[in-house]
């Protein structure tokens, strides 16, 4: 039985009518057509799909849609500012190299901001087991550590270090 | 002023805008008007007879447009999936080739197998369809692993296919190793397993087929590192598609590390099923299926020997390996064993005489090919592993017992005894360089303090080279490549300066973007703003044979170099045309052209709008435009090579190995990015690492179910797993028969990594007495090898 869901993603109020067992990563790719929230697995091992739920991370395939339904979701889309500019953590990113292919980096980065928000000024140690959940096949993780150390820096509203070591 | 984005500059890659705010477009993420599903209706045996398939009940589910199977297939006259590399036996007969259709006909050959595809309206009733389809299976027995199927009597995958041997090759003079072994002072023995690898990059692979009606042309989006590969592949083998109906995408392809290299069935059923149905047709594998139907990589057992001399120089190198090919030929899977691995066998050392003998077998499992390294990976770890048996039996230091057999920089260019001329290398430099980064002096002192806190300590070596700039088309064919492997590349100035390259290669993450865009950048003075690259589309490139084997700048790029060498020379062309002067007196320099000798200069950008509006040309001699196209085929392989060292820390209670230094000394040649080099060797480092310590992909050997079918039950590396790592690189020894000097990075970290590891993790366990262990080294089997040894303290 098709049911309704409705929830706010990215500021916007959205609302369709889907099958009961739809997930919220196929809820957002399939209906609202954000394709940044990445599908990288099916045993909710990956971290590609992590999305803030309410300001918490969460594995958008481990979710049903309807459990977000009155929810607010910020996807990848959401993070930067309304005018472009990188979210700290975005910009992290880039200057350090943390990312190749792509694919693993919106769930990364929205796994980061909650590890960073959550623990404002992570060691290198805590950041390598809060990122546990998230699998990269590209990097070996060396710059993606380096990127949510400035990252986090860069949000407590310092400067970012240079990537040069 | 150097150029701030031209070669040498750590510039932040341009990609990773569209990547960091989810406007990547990935194969999955492309949706078209009217598209319908499949889902594949798979084998849940190893290997059985398909009596009959009911798609009754199927096609009544709600949604479902299609069943398709193996017959519907032969019906419509679809070929077999082609092997790019054909080996000859010792006897001289060919590899046993056996048909690899899309869709099983009569006999499913591993679990995952496709039998059947359901196309329906949505995924969700593509897939509960598939539920409902009706195979009706006689299981046979399976041969699993490459020994057993080997054995006599073993169940035979393919009935012409006898032992269920795919080929018996050797490579090298066994006289002359027979010879020496009997002159030798210290022989050095070692069996060892290359474990079974699931490549598992994180975007698992998916495919899109299209068919126009007003045009009949055929498009194909898919998740690959060589687009044209594809298209030639699939077009001419598999559907009889004429290129000039064939278009294949390549769009944001997330990883390959190999598996994304090889023409697989999915694409052929895609877009032969988009035409029968008449409308787009969808494939995204689900990462279990991922597990079960990506070529895997490695698995390899050997046995190998090395013979020394009193001084502990190194006569010869015996090696006998069986590789497991799994059920059919993947694309380039028989020159994995053989010319990417034998070939490497010298490695780093001088070692005069080398035979190798390798048996590819048939079994019932996914097809094995190219995962990071190919076949080089398998070659280090073997021979850095027996160098430090030979170490630890002779009683050499193993840092000296390498340095006294390197192949010295003065006898560059080095012919090996296994068909490789390594152009050049400074082995010792790499190593000298690679000691105090480690503190080796100050390893005793360590391992005091780790004893004093109950724990293991060892420091373990791999010295590596490649060959890499895959390849050479007049030797890839002598060895037995059915195509070329060179490179294309067009360079087009538009009219106001800016450009646009078109690339063969492919990038899945390389940071082609911005590597190729520095190129151009530096070569014409053009802001790297204004240079866009294209790539992964037939329709817009000429021709590309894509992105493996660290090819993309050794020969891609090359490409690139040799276009612009024509854009320079039609550039001044042009240049003394409106300067009016001598062709022969232009001098170009950084994007500027200048009669020699005066203050007369144009900017490329002043000629690139001359040569679209090229109202007094001298149309005789000059054309108008300014676009170039280049193919460039290397003159030989590249040789990266480098130094690595790995130090562990083993809790003997637990059996916990922990990495705690890593070092890697490099010798790519150029670096055009160092920032983008970096990363490419973290990344293989973790991939090696990754072999070493936590992942194996594991079937039964009885009933043949893959054991790890998920992120769950196969150990990928977690940032938690891993430490930072130390990388320095060195350019004294350029690439001597490129364009830009460069050999190439994106396998190295991969190839030399799981040998210094496992070397650092023997080490540890030496005072037990272990000499050998196999990958990977998991807290269970190290904890287990700790367990029935003694102590050499306790033996005492």
């Amino acid at each position: 039985m098709p049911c309704t869901v409705s929830m706010t993603v990215n500021g916007k109020a959205v609302s369709r009518e889907v099958e009961e067992r739809t997930l919220l990563v196929t809820f957002l790719r399939d209906q609202i057509g954000l394709t940044g929230t990445h599908v990288g697995c099916d045993t909710s091992q990956c971290g590609a799909c992590v999305v803030h739920v309410d300001g918490r991370s969460v594995k958008s395939c481990t979710m049903l849609a309807v459990q977000a339904d009155g929810a607010a979701v910020t996807t990848i889309e959401g993070l930067a500012a309304a005018d472009g500019t990188l979210h700290p953590m975005q910009a992290a990113f880039r200057e350090h190299h943390g990312l190749q292919c792509g694919f693993c980096t919106p769930g990364m980065v929205m796994s980061a901001v909650d590890l960073v928000t959550n623990h404002p000024s992570p060691t290198e140690q805590e950041v390598r087991e809060g990122l546990e959940g998230n699998i990269c096949r590209c990097t070996g993780y060396h710059n993606i550590v380096k990127a949510v150390m400035a990252g986090a820096e860069a949000m407590q509203g310092g400067t970012m270090k240079a990537a040069a070591e | 002023m150097a150029n701030p984005n031209g070669i040498g500059a750590p510039v932040r890659r341009r990609e990773d805008a569209r990547f960091l705010t989810g406007r990547g477009t990935y194969t999955d993420d492309i949706n078209r008007p009217g598209q319908t599903h499949a889902v594949f209706v798979r084998s849940p045996y190893a290997h059985a007879t398909i009596r009959g398939i009911d798609a009754a009940e199927a096609m009544q589910a709600p949604g479902v447009i299609a069943v398709l199977t193996g017959a519907d297939m032969a019906a419509d006259k679809v070929g077999s999936l082609p092997c790019g590399w054909q080996i000859h036996s010792k006897d001289g007969s060919p590899m046993k080739e056996p048909p690899h259709f899309p869709i099983a006909r009569d006999r499913a050959r591993y679990v995952g197998d496709a039998v059947a595809v359901v196309i329906a309206e949505t995924r969700e009733q593509a897939k509960d369809a598939a539920e409902l389809v009706m195979v009706d299976y006689e299981e046979l027995p399976a041969a699993v692993t490459s020994l057993k199927a080997l054995e006599g009597g073993a169940p035979q995958v393919h009935d012409d296919v006898g032992g269920n041997l795919c080929f018996d090759w050797h490579l090298g003079d066994a006289a002359a190793v027979d010879a020496a072994f009997a002159q030798a002072a210290h022989v050095a023995k070692l069996d060892l397993i290359n474990q079974r690898l699931v490549p598992k990059a994180m975007e698992p692979r998916a495919a899109l087929g299209e068919y126009d009606r007003a045009t009949g042309e055929h498009t194909l989006t898919t998740t690959s590192q060589n687009p044209h590969v594809i298209r030639l592949l699939m077009g001419a083998f598999v559907l009889g598609i004429p290129e000039h109906k064939l278009r294949v995408v390549a769009p944001d392809v997330g990883g390959g590390f190999g598996s994304k290299i090889f023409h697989y069935g999915e694409e052929a059923v895609v877009t032969w099923a988009a035409k029968k149905v008449g409308r787009p047709v969808k494939w995204t594998a689900e990462r279990s299926e991922s597990f079960l139907t990506d070529a895997h990589g490695r698995d390899h057992v050997s046995h190998a020997e090395l013979a020394l001399d009193k001084d502990g120089n190194f006569l010869a190198l015996r090696v006998a390996t069986v590789a497991n090919m799994g059920a059919y030929l993947s694309t380039f899977a028989p020159s994995i064993p053989t010319y990417l691995y034998a070939t490497l066998l010298a490695g780093q050392y001088k070692t005069p005489a080398i035979y190798a003998e390798v048996k590819a077998v048939f079994t019932n499992t996914v097809p094995v090919d190219a995962y990071r390294g190919a076949g080089r990976p398998e070659a280090c770890y073997l021979i850095e592993r027996l160098v430090e048996v030979a170490a630890a039996e002779t009683g050499i230091d193993k840092a000296e017992l390498r340095r006294r057999n390197f192949v010295p920089a003065a006898a560059m260019p080095y012919q090996t005894p296994v068909a490789l001329q390594y152009d050049t290398g400074d082995f010792a430099k790499n190593l000298d360089i690679a000691l105090p980064l480690v503190d080796y002096d100050g390893f005793a002192a360590r391992k005091a303090d780790s004893v004093r806190r109950g724990k293991l300590r060892g420091i373990g070596f791999a010295t590596y080279i490649e060959a890499c700039g895959i390849a050479p088309s007049n030797i890839a064919g002598a060895l037995g490549a059915r195509a070329g492997l060179y490179e294309s590349a067009e360079v087009r100035f538009h009219p106001t300066g800016s450009v646009t390259v078109f690339t063969g290669s492919h990038s899945h993450g390389q940071g082609h973007e911005t590597t190729f865009a520095q190129l151009v950048s530096e070569r014409f003075g053009v802001p790297i703003e204004n240079v866009e690259i294209v790539h992964g589309d037939t329709s817009k490139i000429p021709f590309g044979m894509g992105t493996y084997g660290s090819r993309s700048l050794a020969v891609g790029g090359s490409a690139i170099v040799k276009a612009m060498d024509k854009v320079e020379r039609k550039a001044k062309k042009i240049a003394a045309h409106m300067l009016e002067a001598a062709e022969a007196d232009i001098e170009a320099k950084d994007g500027r052209f200048v009669v020699a000798g005066t203050d007369k200069s144009l900017t490329i950008g002043d000629i690139a709008l001359q040569a679209y509006v090229p109202h007094n040309f001298p149309l005789d001699e000059l054309e108008p435009g300014l676009d170039e196209q280049a193919f460039y085929d290397p003159k030989n392989f590249t040789y990266p090579n480098g130094c690595h060292v790995c130090e562990v820390e083993i809790d003997p209670d637990t059996g916990v190995v922990q990495v705690v230094n890593f070092a890697a000394v490099d010798d790519f040649g150029r670096v055009i990015n160092p920032l983008i080099v970096e990363g490419q060797v973290h990344g293989g480092l973790v991939q090696g690492i990754g072999q070493a310590l936590l992942e194996n992909c594991v079937y039964d050997p009885e009933s043949g179910q893959l054991l790890t079918g998920s992120y769950m039950d196969y150990c990928m590396p977690r940032a938690d797993d891993v430490p930072s790592f130390t990388v320095r690189y060195h350019e004294d020894q350029p690439c001597t028969h490129n364009p830009l000097g460069v050999k190439g990075c994106g396998e190295a970290g991969t190839i030399g990594a799981s040998a210094a590891v496992m070397n650092a993790v023997v080490h540890a366990l030496s005072e037990y007495g272990i000499t050998h262990l196999d990958m990977p080294a998991t807290p269970e089997r190290v904890w287990q090898a700790i367990r029935h040894h003694t102590p050499a303290q306790a033996a005492e």
